[in-house]
């Protein structure tokens, strides 16, 4: 019963905002929704939970079911922290009819814990399909000038990859032993090595959009770019991780012959992927588009990682997925402050940030150290584990994605040097009083950050029975 | 011991903490009280755990793992040996002496920016404790990258120059570039033998275990790290650069310690690398090369900064040649000495400065001998020492690397000698064109000329008198001492061996390099203490005026084809062929969308014929197995 409350706080909240109109009480609501499921999520951690199970449509054998692993609880940890932290940072942001904005967000909050908490593959398909239509309604309503054409490029691109899941779901489900969706009938699913080729195909495809993958990322800058910062927030702290999660969760259990067959060219196409956003992000002037590329290099790493399929590596993403999620929010709830106080993201045009709010310039360059994950930041632990594993891969593939370290110390570096460097510009000059709540934020971040990039045991700790579950036979 | 040698790390950190959490409450007397106490103390509990290990040997102590996961495991280990004891006082006492300096350096700086510094200052510190404290590669290369950091923010400290920011961020990438060597190193180690720790790794049996291929390639990304930190060739040119920080900023972190951890990692290591023939040519070539081409650029300069940073490169080099060909321990002897008089020469030029308004142009200096009486004898030791006069400090520590470099290849002791004397000219050249001779500056200067505070000179006298008796560490047998430091060392290097030279060619090759110094040194006081150098008039006086190009050089051959190249991914790959073919196959969607709406003409007939015909489709993929799909994955495998 307990899990379920992940998907009703959200829930009940989300329809109690459509009917109030005032909009700090709107605020007040959501913060204390999002706050609520962080307690939730922090009780979670700490006492053990049993799985809830009920019946959901009979007629397909499909249950609603929730449960908890490792993997699981440290995704619904990240977005339990994640909501609060955008509601609270952007709370002062000016948006038209904030209840419904609010409204879609929590909506898009219980889809996200379904996907991370779902024990049935058609459950999962359905709060995957979840989260994703709040999102599109939100970037097409309160994005930026290109948001129509952008997003309705985000919602085929990954609706269309949804669509092949739900195939590959389908395909499956009819070769499983006594028809249902439980993930452990998935596993010993009578597939023949071409079914299971084909079933992975239609799996990954979704989940390589989702990401995304190299060659299959071009909608993901335009849709950062022109989303709502407080929704390019949720897209990329933890919205990407849908994808990473599905492919531990799903995609390498259920196929692991198909997988390992195609291993070496999801690597490559990653570790292309990373150097590839890499060199692109050098050449951004947008802050956010260069967090975009930037956030698309580390997600290449992970992917490159899990398909080497070694313990220590895949150790790597379970944590770098909490990790690149704490850090990219900081990063972007650093953007928008900028963006709300500036009324630019052109490097440029900034400059002198350290002059004009220092801790926030301080703040800034912690992040860019996270983000290139110098030691004992939270991003080296997973970095460092990931690096490890595509090594005894292959040498050589590590080697050239290890460029991508030197890359990202040019890009971050680039970063900081125009925005918070220099004499203060004329648009930096225009920033008001430190927005004290924001910093508030990004101060909770940043200490995570360390203390998990001092001491990770803890994460090691909770993610420990994924990794068993995984790799001990 | 283990709160004793956690402390050692501790403070450092404390006092980071402290001064940059607080850096808008406390007075610049508090930050300066405090961020020096710490070092202080940092020092006395390294003076504690070098005597302590002087009676029970080395010490390791456990704290907590930092990593530990199925089948692997980093302990948080930190280890107190011969060595590390060694660095430790270096970093503590060095270090403690530039915090007293810079309490009147920085004088000027605004209390907030004064916190900051000293909070940067003390994370360094914390950083480089780390580095040599560290019981296993990866607590080294936590401190590795966190001087790194340091650095960085030092160099950038007046951060609203930009070209100081350029400086910083080409100092952390050059070095990053070196980190990422370091790293494969690692990933090789694990690889290889599924740990990192020094009692694991540095022994003979897991040196067994390796074949000669894995300890070539483990020793050559070991020191491609060790030639970003430690300004080697090719990743040299950010040394000079970072002058842009502070003048005891380049004086601790630019010279006296975070440069020589990469002669650390080699000391450590050297069971490894002993292992290696080839890696060892490889490093005395680099190492030789480095110190040849860095001396002649520092004849040329005329910055008193970059002269000093110059130099830096060049002795660094040295160091490496002694690593090359083996003499670990004269290495390690002529960081020590180094480390004194290096730090004694910035923080004597940083004197200057301060006297002079920031003016850092020799040729505009000269005849401060008079106005500056403690800096000018302190700074003269220092040139005395660097250029290898006997019985000042650089004398024995430089000598011991030449003669290993002789037992070698006479051809290494021959150029060695050449850049000693190039050493023995610049550091002369420097000396005369600044203390020697006529005020060449404004009368403005002339007239505020003043001796600096006692914060300052007490360090230069302290660092003086070290320079001028730290040869006593290591003084030969030849001549009648018994070198403390190579007993100290025999831990970690194993009983040096007997030396293959006959004392009388080693009297001769001490001749013969002290001779050339002092006619080196004689030439340049008689030639600058009149005039100081005119702009470079000759092609070879401007090639080296201009640092060989190389700057130049990697801005056209390496950075902007690369640049060039990121924005043919940008503007080209990305936009046109990626998003194209998206955007494309988006439109031919749309067209075959308008010709398919032909299809929906109403006409019920038609609904059903294609219903039929999925039906169908549907049957025969079924019950074949969906074998079309299959054949058409066959297909694609095998094309």
């Amino acid at each position: 019963m307990f899990l379920l409350s992940f998907l009703l706080i959200p829930i009940i909240a989300a329809i109690v905002l459509l009917f109030i109109k005032q909009d700090d009480k709107v605020q007040l609501v959501a913060v204390g929704a999002a706050l609520l499921s962080l307690f939730a999520a922090i009780y979670m951690l700490t006492n053990a939970t049993s799985a809830f199970d009920a019946a959901w449509l009979p007629v397909l054998n499909s249950r609603f079911i929730l449960q908890a692993d490792g993997l699981s609880k440290i995704l619904v940890l990240l977005t339990a922290i994640s909501f609060p932290a955008i509601f609270i940072a952007t709370g002062k942001n000016i948006v038209a009819n904030k209840n419904v904005f609010l409204s879609l967000m929590l909506f898009t909050q219980a889809g996200l814990m379904g996907v991370f908490l779902a024990g049935d593959a058609l459950l999962f398909y359905f709060f995957w399909e979840l989260a994703l239509i709040p999102v599109y309604f939100l970037c097409s309503i309160w994005g930026g000038e290109k948001r129509i054409a952008v997003t309705f490029k985000f919602f085929i691109y990954t609706f269309l990859g949804s669509l092949f899941m739900l195939i590959g779901i389908i395909l499956v489900y009819s070769k499983t032993a006594d028809h249902n969706f439980l993930i452990e009938s998935f596993k010993h699913a009578n597939l023949t090595a071409a079914q299971q080729a084909i079933a992975f195909a239609l799996f990954f495809i979704a989940f390589a959009i989702k990401m995304p993958i190299f060659p299959l990322h071009t909608w993901q800058p335009d849709a950062y770019e022109q989303s709502p910062t407080a929704v390019t927030m949720v897209l990329s702290a933890v919205m990407v991780k849908m994808g990473l999660y599905g492919v531990i969760r799903w995609l390498l259990p259920l196929f692991p012959a198909a997988a390992n067959s195609h291993a070496i060219m999801v690597i490559d196409l990653s570790v292309i992927g990373l150097l590839y956003a890499s060199f692109i992000a050098i050449k951004q002037d947008d802050v956010k588009r260069l967090i975009a590329y930037s956030s698309i290099a580390h997600i290449g790493l992970m992917s490159a990682t899990l398909f080497t399929n070694r313990s220590i590596g895949t150790q790597g993403v379970l944590i770098q997925l909490f990790s690149h999620g704490i850090n990219v929010l900081g990063l972007w709830i650093i953007a928008d402050i900028i963006e709300q106080q500036t009324g630019t993201r052109s490097m440029k045009n900034l400059g002198g940030l350290a002059k004009k709010q220092p801790t926030l310039a301080i703040l800034l360059v912690a992040f860019a150290f996270a983000n290139i994950a110098l030691p004992l930041t939270n991003a080296f632990v997973g970095e460092f584990l990931m690096f490890n594993s595509l090594f005894q891969y292959n040498p050589w593939i590590a080697a050239a994605a290890g460029v991508s370290v030197v890359l990202a110390a040019i890009y971050t570096l680039n970063m900081v040097q125009k925005v918070a460097y220099g004499t203060v510009s004329e648009s930096v000059n225009k920033m008001s009083a430190p927005n004290k709540n924001a910093q508030g934020v990004l101060i909770v971040l940043i200490v995570i950050v360390f203390v998990t990039g001092v001491y990770p045991q803890p994460l090691f700790e909770l993610t420990k029975d994924t990794l068993q579950q995984l790799f001990v036979k | 011991m283990k709160i004793i040698i956690g402390f050692i790390v501790l403070w450092p950190l404390i006092g980071f903490l402290f001064n940059g959490l607080g850096r808008n409450i406390w007075s610049k007397k508090t930050v300066a009280y405090k961020a020096t106490g710490y070092i202080v103390a940092s020092f006395i509990f390294s003076i504690l755990a070098f005597i302590n290990i002087q009676e029970q040997g080395a010490i390791t102590v456990h704290y907590f793992d930092f990593i530990n996961t199925a089948n692997f495991k980093i302990p948080f280990d930190l280890k107190v040996d011969a060595l590390s004891s060694l660095f430790l006082l270096v970093i503590t006492g060095v270090g403690s002496l530039i915090h007293l300096y810079s309490t009147a350096y920085m004088k000027e700086e605004e209390a907030p920016h004064y916190a900051r510094y000293f909070a940067y200052l003390n994370l360094f510190v914390f950083s480089m404790l780390l580095l040599v404290l560290g019981d296993n590669f990866v607590i080294m290369f936590i401190g590795w990258e966190g001087v790194g950091l340091c650095s960085y923010l030092l160099i950038g400290y007046w951060f609203t120059n930009n070209t100081f920011n350029y400086a910083a961020k080409k100092a952390f990438i050059m070095n990053r570039i070196g980190d990422l060597g370091f790293l494969l190193a690692i990933f090789w180690l694990i690889a290889k033998l599924g740990t990192i720790s020094y009692s694991e790794v540095l022994t003979a049996e897991s040196l067994a275990k390796l074949s000669s291929t894995d300890i070539t390639a483990i020793t050559l990304l070991l020191f491609v790290g060790a030639m970003g930190k430690s300004a080697q060739i090719p990743l040299f040119t950010w040394l000079p650069d970072a002058m842009a920080g502070p003048t005891p900023v380049s004086a601790l972190i630019h010279a006296a310690t975070m440069v020589t951890a990469g002669i650390y990692m080699i000391t450590r290591a050297n069971i490894l690398f002993s292992a290696s023939e080839f890696t060892g040519h490889v490093i005395a070539i680099v190492g030789i090369s480095t110190a040849l081409l860095a001396a002649t650029i520092a004849i040329k300069q005329n910055d008193i900064k970059k002269v000093l940073a110059y130099s830096t490169v060049s002795q660094l080099g040295y160091m490496f040649l002694g690593l090359g060909v083996g003499a670990y321990s004269g290495a390690v002897f002529h960081v020590i000495t180094h480390a004194f008089f290096k730090a004694l020469l910035f923080l004597g030029a940083g004197s200057v400065i301060h006297a002079m308004h920031h003016e850092q142009d020799i040729r505009k200096m000269g005849g401060l001998k008079s106005k500056l009486p403690i800096t000018h004898i302190t700074f003269l030791i220092g040139c005395i020492a660097i250029a290898g006069v006997p019985p000042f400090s650089g004398f024995f520590s430089k000598d011991e690397i030449l003669e290993a470099a002789f037992a070698k290849s006479p051809i290494y002791w021959v150029l060695g000698i050449i850049g000693a004397a190039m050493t023995a000219f610049y550091m002369f050249r420097l000396y005369a064109t600044t203390f020697l001779g006529q005020f060449r500056g404004t009368q403005d200067q002339a007239h505020h000329l003043h001796e600096s505070p006692f914060a300052m000179t007490l360090p230069l006298i302290l660092l003086a008198i070290a320079s001028a008796i730290a040869g006593a560490i290591g003084v030969p047998e030849l001549m009648g001492g018994h070198h403390w430091l190579s007993h100290q060392l025999v831990p970690i290097l194993g009983e040096s061996h007997e030396t293959v030279l006959s004392h009388q060619t080693e009297w001769m090759l001490m001749g013969i390099s002290v001779t050339i110094a002092l006619i080196a040194l004689i030439i340049a006081i008689t030639i600058y203490k009149k005039k100081a150098d005119a702009e470079p008039q000759t092609a070879l006086g401007r090639f080296l005026y201009n640092k060989w190009y190389i700057d130049e050089l990697y801005q056209n051959a390496i950075v902007e084809p690369l640049n060039k190249f990121a924005g043919f991914l940008k503007e080209v790959i990305e936009k046109s062929v990626i998003d194209g073919a998206v955007n494309g196959t988006g439109k031919l969607v749309q067209y075959s969308a308008r010709k398919m709406r032909l299809v929906q003409s109403g006409q019920v007939g038609y609904y059903i014929l294609f219903m039929v015909l999925g039906i169908v489709l549907m049957l025969v993929l079924w019950f074949n197995d969906i074998s079309i799909l299959r054949f058409l994955i066959q297909l694609t495998q095998k094309s």
